[in-house]
């Protein structure tokens, strides 16, 4: 335990000394209390707008920026120390390759963890002291945990991405193949099914395909809930057969549970 | 004390298609040091890794103090070991008190002490005074020196150092040397790889020449300069041509080099021959250096052999069978 404490320590330290803290709470500080603030613009009017409105704009931007900077941070981890030789010179200590990962997901973990907690939680005390509702600590308690588990899940893939390849260059071309495919690519794909083929695909169907995308269940987390005049594209279909908040939140957990646990298996077999 | 700290038995080990090491045995007392040598790709790394455990064997086993090293019994010997790795760059944004305090603490030292243990360290090996600046700004002999230092953490029992002088200065070197020196009296094995060979014979007890993932050869320097049968140069001054009248010495002089090629077994009987005459000025001999028994043990200097070629070849095979 202690070995993965001092691993996870390090990997924090890290993230202070190369501002990732700073800079990932900074830019959703900013993002949240823009949002916050003039989300409604759009509507004809500048000030604080409703709640469903800023966390469907919150949830739609995050969706794209969390996957991105968790694999920013994360995609070198294995293959950066594999390239200096250091990753070689840790397997020789009294370190399992298990306690390294889990030290690693600890420390890059909490860098993320944290900056969403206070770059997000900026904005929630900002409008909980506007609108004085209580319902804006728990939508956005809801928000910060998902959004939170998003980050991890992310965090976890790039572990996956930085075990399997040999070179930094490879990893971080394959980091960002994977940030097109599951923020982008893969809602389009689900809208071509929807229009293209008629009757393809049930909204049961449109659900479980969902699932396999950890970026559509924290939208769904956050989105469910909501007016759906605020909710737009795929979603407002899937939100109708939705599963319940403890179901979404189970299969994120999953998303983060497995690829950990791959990577695991992944990098056991790997050799130096 | 008396079973040897490491042992490998007929091990191979495949990569894919390349067969990196193939049945190599030897052992390491306690104590003892070893020079490891051979050629880039002969095998060194891989038969380090395997010692480390970081790799299994495809075939036979590896030992070390008393377990198989990849196996969970033996990760809290690794407490044990340390290890310098070849071209290892170190944490380039941390500074190096820091790198040392991170490594000390996975060897199982707590909090406060495991920095105080690598300032003590860091003194060690001559880089206190830049503990608190990053490794990026570290020159090679600096990073090395750290390296060094790293392998050092918890005393070790066995020390696996590969190209450990390689940047450092002649002081450093001399330095360095004197640490093994020291840690070898505490008890501590060590396996030096170099390719660096001047300056390291005197301080290694016995050497292994690898090539291609075979022993060529394994013994102490005396024991494979004796099978070498190298000869001994002697360049005697102030002869004038004597020598080439003598019966006794004319055979081995040597044109090319001004100087008589001596098997060893005829050392004696042709310094004695040389000394009786009177106008004899200086006389200059020497022995075999690692640096031609190692050529010689890789047949890339042939003109080095008094033997004929089958004699060369059953003598090999006698040294290889004194390796296992």
């Amino acid at each position: 335990m202690s070995q993965i404490l001092t691993v996870a320590n390090k990997e924090f330290q890290d993230g202070l000394r190369n501002r990732w803290l700073v800079s990932i709470t900074i830019i959703f500080a900013i993002l949240s209390i823009g949002l916050t603030y003039f989300g409604a613009a759009a509507s004809g009017s500048v000030g604080i707008t409703s709640l469903s409105t800023t966390v469907a704009s919150l949830a739609s931007l995050a969706v794209f920026l969390i996957p991105l900077i968790a694999l920013l941070l994360s995609y070198d981890s294995f293959v950066g120390e594999q390239e200096s030789g250091t990753l070689l010179l840790l397997l020789t200590y009294p370190l399992s390759k298990t306690q390294l990962l889990l030290g690693k997901f600890i420390g890059q973990g909490g860098i993320i963890a944290l900056a969403t907690l206070l770059g997000f939680g900026a904005s929630a005390i900002l409008l909980y002291f506007q609108l004085g509702d209580s319902a804006v600590i728990q939508t956005f308690a809801l928000f910060i945990a998902s959004a939170i588990l998003l980050g991890l899940s992310f965090t976890a893939i790039a572990y996956l991405i930085s075990l399997s390849v040999s070179e930094k260059s490879k990893a971080a071309g394959f980091a960002l193949i994977t940030w097109f495919l599951f923020a982008l690519a893969f809602d389009l794909a689900l809208l071509a099914l929807l229009v293209g083929i008629e009757n393809g695909l049930t909204q049961q169907g449109l659900m479980q395909l969902m699932m396999l995308n950890p970026a559509d269940i924290f939208r769904l987390v956050n989105l469910a809930g909501l007016d759906s005049s605020d909710v737009n594209g795929v979603l407002a279909i899937a939100i109708n057969a939705s599963l319940s908040q403890g179901q979404l939140f189970s299969i994120l957990i999953a998303w983060v549970v497995l690829p950990l646990t791959l990577a695991t298996f992944i990098f056991r077999k790997k050799t130096l | 004390m008396n079973s040897p700290l490491i042992t490998l038995n007929n091990v191979s080990k495949r990569y894919r298609q390349l067969d990196a090491l193939t049945s190599v045995s030897m052992s390491l007392n306690q104590g003892e040091v070893l020079g490891l040598f051979g050629h880039n790709g002969a095998g060194k790394t891989t038969m380090m890794k395997l010692i480390l455990g970081v790799i299994s064997p495809s075939q036979g086993e590896v030992i070390v103090m008393g377990g198989a090293p990849d196996s969970k019994e033996a990760w809290h010997l690794r407490e044990k070991i340390g290890y310098l790795p070849e071209n290892v760059s170190f944490y380039e944004q941390l500074t190096g008190l820091e790198v040392l305090t991170y490594f000390t603490k996975l060897k199982g030292f707590s909090g406060k002490d495991a920095k105080k243990y690598a300032i003590s360290l860091l003194e060690q090996v001559g880089v206190a005074h830049a503990m608190k600046r990053q490794v990026k700004t570290y020159s090679k002999g600096m990073r090395q020196r750290l390296g060094l230092a790293q392998a050092f953490i918890g005393k070790p029992k066995l020390l696996l150092l590969d190209e450990p002088t390689v940047g450092l200065d002649p002081i450093a070197t001399a330095d360095f040397y004197k640490t093994v020196d020291q840690l070898k009296i505490q008890g501590t094995s060590v396996i030096l790889c170099s390719h660096v060979l001047p300056g390291v014979e005197q301080h290694i007890d016995r050497a292994l020449i690898l090539s291609s993932g075979k022993v060529l050869a394994m013994g102490t320097l005396v024991e494979l300069r004796n099978k070498a049968n190298l000869p001994v140069a002697i360049k005697p001054s102030g002869l004038n041509g004597a020598v080439l009248e003598d019966i006794k010495l004319n055979g081995f002089f040597c044109k090319n080099t001004n100087s008589l090629k001596v098997p060893e077994n005829k050392k004696m009987t042709v310094l004695k021959q040389l000394l009786s005459y009177d106008n004899l000025a200086d006389i200059e001999v020497e022995t075999a250096s690692l640096e031609r028994l190692y050529q010689y043990y890789l047949n890339l200097d042939p003109s080095l052999d008094l033997n004929s070629d089958s004699n060369n070849r059953t003598q090999r095979s006698t040294l290889e069978e004194a390796g296992k």
